[in-house]
């Protein structure tokens, strides 16, 4: 790793004033150029920040600390809602009362993620920028398309954990396994800039997928931080579900999540729907046709059994991983009944 | 054995519960009399804590890697990210030239031909390890690439790019692998290996009523140690001094003499504590040759350790396999044939058979090998716990599951047909009384997604001795006790199991027993491969307290007014056989001693009943280590997941000394067993050639939630063979792991996997789940 200067942020909005490179632009920076060294980019819990940086993927020549953001890391009510700050860790996700009570899947997505140990320092924040996994892109000896190069190696190459979904040049699966859930719940991203004012996104509409631009994967701007993220409010009759599939319970990435959300009406029929899929797709994979298989319906097995058969039809699998589609497929069968249990 | 002087002894012989009996046996005079059954031992055969507990859990410990000396530099080593490539020009003169060289060391000069991605190109030496990189990155490298191969499949086809051009060999030297030389090169293919083939296997198979036939893949495998290879050398004008972290002090003592022509006197290795080595830590490697040449040629220490990266890339693994297995029985049973096709890669090394499993765990009279290497442009293989019979365990004992299926057999009712070892069928009824296998049921016949099996295997690890193993006993005039060997302690804890020996002739407790041991200094000690430590160190330690013991009485007896033979120890006395009240304490005792100490340097003797077979410094025992186990599993058929939830594993090491330790050993080898099965794989990317999981995250190893309820039972096998009867558990442990978990999971889901690892993308193919790709 190359020698850094590091700084600690007060405020946002110095962070925002400090910090004049996203991760993914300072990853195209060719590292010859002097330019490489006068990134200064920002660290949240700095699990991802140091793995490209170890790598030799990123070679910044400043680290902007947030964590001594004063209140950047609570959690609380907001019109109805949820407001999360952007440094609140992983754990606090997993274990805040609100969200394990109204937003279960959220707090069960957090929870599935990673280690302990590293739950204890990743923040939320951090976990929506993470760069994504593909083996290809986290090799500093293959130039990949999203690095800038000209192909993307996995089209071709060991593709076991790419995406099955929405990959135009490039197979990534988004690696945020909580996304999965905030997608499914309509969360906001709230960014500041430098001068301090807002902008809120919905968080689908944040995370971009490679036809929009392959080169990153959300629309996070250069001089912005993110602040929070934002659950809306949510009827007291919704009930939500998380699965996750990784190749051992531990410590592993997934091979495909889900998240559901519903809304039941009195007489038991199903009136909203929303089902993300993950791991499956360069953005959280939302899949309507899933959702519209439970509208209007009551749910029992064969409901259920229908909104895992239409969530991956239109697929489209490379060379290794249709192995992914039973598996997405029973993961929302098996979390429809479990949110209408 | 000659020499009349030998003397007639009793020992106990026997399975501990099956029954025991007496043999009679003649051994040498300076072997100590008979040990009884652990049963009426003080310390021998009693679980303890070992030694170094504490000082690991807090992090006391020291490693390799916490040597600091003076002037200390530190070496990195650049590597190709080429898979085949001829060096035209290396430049390291701005390299030279960066702040804080002080040594470079080109590895492949001009017309090298590096042949993998991660094999070493230069290696620099420098004040911190970030100069080094640094300057790493400044050397200039001019590739020619090569056409290269990294896949099985591919190599073997006969207009493959070629590995070793014709005349180029790889080397053959490699521990622990015996591998024949003088074998064809064919293409990439070097073979066959037919040795162990007997009978006439046409006539073997026209006899045979039942025949089962397949094919079975298994995958490389990395050892993935905790500790990371680590080395200091010290170059100094009068002699070298290594600290390595190594599975072989004295051996590695040797290899560094020869290579620098130095003398061995002039040549001191040491050890630390150690995390892990699994096979890959057996030699000094390159990568510590390029450490001691940069010690010589910079005047100063040299610490050079591999990254996590360069221990997937270049420090060995565990060679993939494809094996074709076709046995045939006749109706009862009865085994009338098997044959062996394999072809393995060791990368662009040899060594990628699979052993004699299939040659020797069951009586057959006809069998035929043929097992070749293939080379393919990735790192070199080598030992990894179980060689050879690991992979080939997974085909047999799956291919004896299907024959016993098809025949109608309980499993364990064609074991009983043609394994002729008493310790297995002893370990076959303790282990299904344990799993309770007359719950067993019939394949897939559980009800609804989440089906549960139960499945066994055996194993066969030959029970090694190193005969060039010594240890020495020292009593001091303070009565303390030392035990000194070369013998490094590579994680299995035996300073612990030497402490319990030395203690039990002295009547002491190991608390009071101080082992030295990891420094050539000490008497060359055995290697810990093989499964060879226990065996080989502990009867000389035994041997030579026992002489020390005897010395002492013979000083101390004029004082009791008896004559030696009359004196014992125990409970740190020294005192008159049957009289209580004429004793004292050894400490005492040896106050009196003429000289500040005694000493006894003893040697592993022949084991008493004569070897079955001797390679120079090592030999093989006359039986087997055998090893059943047994694999409860759930597999979800609709997301293709595999949870082991159960493993009993029952052991034989012959005499347990500490079954603490031997409990934790067969634990790991388990766990070992359990990633084999489902988890581990190294992935190399066809187009590039580069490994793409060379780290800790993308390759899989088990975790915690992984971790099954493991029940350990380890037979009391006596055989009245050596001064404590001791062999090994650790290689053995692993062997029967992941064909028990694939036969248990034939008999949850109804369908056999013949591949490695069961992913859930395996299961769910095999299971017919997966919509063809694009
Ligand atoms: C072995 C392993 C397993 C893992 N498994 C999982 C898993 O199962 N599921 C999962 O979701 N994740 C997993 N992770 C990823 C881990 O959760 C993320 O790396 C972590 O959440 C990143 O958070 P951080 O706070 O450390 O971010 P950092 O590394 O500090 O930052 C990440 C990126 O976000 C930017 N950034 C951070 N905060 C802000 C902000 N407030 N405003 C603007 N920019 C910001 C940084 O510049 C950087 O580009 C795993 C990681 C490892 C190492
Ligand atoms: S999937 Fe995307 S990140 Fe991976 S190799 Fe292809 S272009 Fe690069």
């Amino acid at each position: 790793m190359d020698r850094f200067s590091w700084q600690s942020a007060r405020s946002p909005t110095e962070a925002a004033t400090l910090g004049n490179t996203t991760v993914a632009e300072a990853m195209l920076a060719d590292p010859a150029l002097s330019a490489a060294a006068d990134c200064v980019v920002l660290k949240a819990g700095g699990i991802d920040l140091l793995d490209l940086m170890k790598e030799g993927l990123l070679r910044p020549g400043r680290v902007v600390n947030l964590r001594g953001i004063p209140g950047l890391d609570s959690i609380a009510e907001d019109a109805g809602g949820l407001r999360i700050g952007a440094l609140a860790t992983l754990e606090q996700v997993a274990t805040h009362p609100t969200l394990r009570q109204r937003y279960t899947a959220l707090a069960d997505a957090a929870e599935s993620s990673a280690s302990p140990q590293i739950r204890h320092v990743a923040t939320l924040g951090g976990n929506l920028l993470q760069r994504p996994r593909c083996w290809y892109f986290r090799s500093a000896a293959h130039r990949c398309a999203r690095k800038g190069g000209e192909y993307c190696f996995a089209f071709t190459g060991e593709n076991r954990y790419h995406a099955v979904f929405g990959h135009d040049d490039c197979a990534i699966v988004h690696p945020s396994t909580s996304a999965t859930a905030l997608v499914a719940f309509g969360a906001h991203v709230e960014l500041t800039n430098a001068q301090g004012s807002l902008r809120t996104v919905p968080l689908s509409d944040f995370m971009v997928g490679p036809a929009v631009d392959i080169m990153r994967e959300t629309d996070l701007r250069s001089g912005e931080v993110l602040t929070a993220v934002v659950l809306p409010s949510m009827p007291a009759s919704t009930r939500s579900a998380f699965l996750k599939q990784a190749e051992k319970p531990s410590f592993d990435w997934s091979i495909a999540d889900v998240a559901v959300v519903l809304d039941r009406a009195a007489d038991g029929r199903c009136q909203h729907a929303s089902i993300v899929l993950g791991a499956a797709a360069p953005v959280p994979w939302r899949v309507p046709h899933a959702e519209a298989a439970l509208v209007g319906q009551t749910i029992d097995a064969t409901v259920a059994h229908a909104a895992g058969q239409a969530a991956i039809a239109g697929a489209a699998p490379l060379r290794h991983n249709a192995y992914k589609l039973p598996i997405l497929a029973t993961l929302v069968r098996r979390a429809v009944l479990q949110a209408a249990a | 054995m000659s020499g009349d002087n030998l003397r007639s002894e009793k020992f106990p012989v026997g399975i501990a519960s099956v029954g025991l009996a007496e043999i009679e046996r003649r051994i040498p005079p300076d072997e100590p009399p008979p040990l009884p059954v652990n049963s009426a031992l003080q310390v021998i055969g009693k679980s303890t804590r070992r030694q170094d507990g504490r000082a690991k859990v807090t992090g006391a410990v020291r490693y390799t890697v916490d040597i600091k000396l003076p002037g200390l530099l530190h070496a990195r080593v650049l590597r190709s990210s080429l898979p085949h490539a001829r060096v035209q020009a290396v430049d390291t003169a701005a390299a030279a030239r960066q702040p804080g060289v002080r040594a470079v060391l080109v590895i492949a000069p001009r017309d090298a031909i590096v042949r993998y991605v991660g094999a070493p190109v230069v290696a620099i030496a420098a004040t911190t390890p970030a100069a080094a990189e640094a300057a790493l990155r400044q050397v200039r490298i001019d590739y020619a690439t090569l056409p290269f191969v990294v896949d099985l499949d591919t190599a073997r086809r006969p207009n493959a790019p070629l590995v070793y051009q014709a005349g180029e060999q790889p080397s053959l030297a490699i521990a622990e692998i015996p591998v024949a030389s003088g074998l064809p090169l064919t293409g990439n293919v070097r073979g066959p290996e037919t040795q162990g083939s007997r009978g006439n296997i046409d006539q073997g198979f026209a006899q045979a009523e039942m025949l089962v036939e397949s094919d079975y893949r298994t995958q490389t495998q990395t050892h993935c140690c905790m500790e990371p290879h680590a080395i200091v050398a010290d170059w100094r004008p009068d002699g070298l001094t290594v600290w390595i972290s190594t599975q072989f002090t004295a051996g590695v003592r040797h290899e560094l003499a020869q290579t620098f022509g130095l003398k061995l006197n002039q040549v001191r290795v040491k050890v630390a504590a150690m995390g892990g080595g699994f096979g890959s830590k057996s030699q000094l490697g390159s990568y510590g040759q390029y450490a001691v040449m940069l010690s010589r040629q910079a005047g100063a220490p040299v610490r050079l350790v591999l990254d996590r990266a360069e221990e997937h890339l270049d420090s060995g693994n565990r060679p993939a396999t494809s094996q074709h297995l076709r046995i045939g029985a006749q109706r009862d049973g009865t085994l009338t044939a098997i044959s062996l096709v394999e072809y393995g890669t060791a990368g662009v090394g040899v060594g990628a058979g699979v052993g004699n499993f299939a040659q020797a765990l069951y009586t057959c009279p006809n069998f035929s090998s043929a097992q070749n290497d293939v080379f393919i442009n990735a790192g070199r293989g080598s030992a990894m716990r179980g060689p050879g019979n690991t992979p080939g365990a997974f085909a047999m004992e799956q291919a004896m599951d299907e024959l016993a299926d098809k025949l109608g057999l309980d499993p364990l009712t064609l074991r009983d047909r043609n394994d002729r070892s008493p310790v297995r069928r002893e370990e076959r009824r303790l282990g299904a009384a344990r799993i309770g296998w007359d719950r067993r049921h019939a394949p897939g016949a559980d009800p609804g997604p989440i089906k549960r099996g139960i499945g066994m295997a055996q194993s066969l690890w030959g029970a090694n001795v190193q005969t060039n193993a010594a240890c020495e006993v020292r009593l001091l005039r303070d009565g303390s006790v030392e035990v000194l060997s070369s013998v490094q302690d590579l994680g299995t804890g035996v300073a612990t199991v030497l402490a319990q020996v030395v203690a039990e002739e002295f009547g002491l407790q190991p608390s009071d027993i101080t082992v030295r041991i990891g420094d050539t200094d000490f008497p060359a000690g055995p290697p810990s491969y093989g499964s060879r430590t226990t065996a080989s160190v502990t009867p000389p330690a035994r041997s030579a307290a026992w002489q020390v013991k005897q010395m002492l009485f013979r000083q101390v007896a004029p004082t009791f007014g008896v004559a030696p033979e009359q004196l014992v120890v125990g409970n740190g006395q020294v005192g008159v056989r049957n009289d209580p009240t004429r004793a004292m304490s050894l400490r005492a005792a040896a106050a009196g001693l003429r000289t500040d100490q005694l000493s006894v340097v003893a040697s592993r003797s022949d084991d008493y009943g004569g070897f079955r077979r001797r390679m120079s410094d090592a030999a093989l025992a006359q039986t087997d280590l055998g090893g059943v186990q047994f694999a409860a599993v759930a597999v979800d058929t609709e997301t293709g997941a595999i949870h082991v939830e159960r493993v009993v594993a029952v052991q034989d090491c012959g005499r347990p000394i500490n079954p603490k330790l031997i409990e934790s050993q067969v634990q790991g080898g388990v766990l070992m067993g359990i990633s084999y099965a489902l988890l581990e794989e190294r992935v190399i990317d066809q187009h590039t050639g580069h490994v793409m999981n060379a780290d800790m995250e993308q390759y899989k190893l088990v975790g915690v939630r992984e971790t099954p309820s493991i029940d350990v039972v380890v037979l009391e096998n006596y055989q009245g063979q050596s001064a404590t009867d001791a062999y090994g558990i650790a290689e053995p442990a692993n062997i029967a792991t992941a064909p028990a978990i694939a036969n248990a999971v034939f008999n949850a889901i109804g369908v056999r996997l013949r591949s490695l690892p069961m992913t859930p993308a395996v299961v769910l193919a095999a299971l017919g789940s997966v919509p063809q790709g694009s």
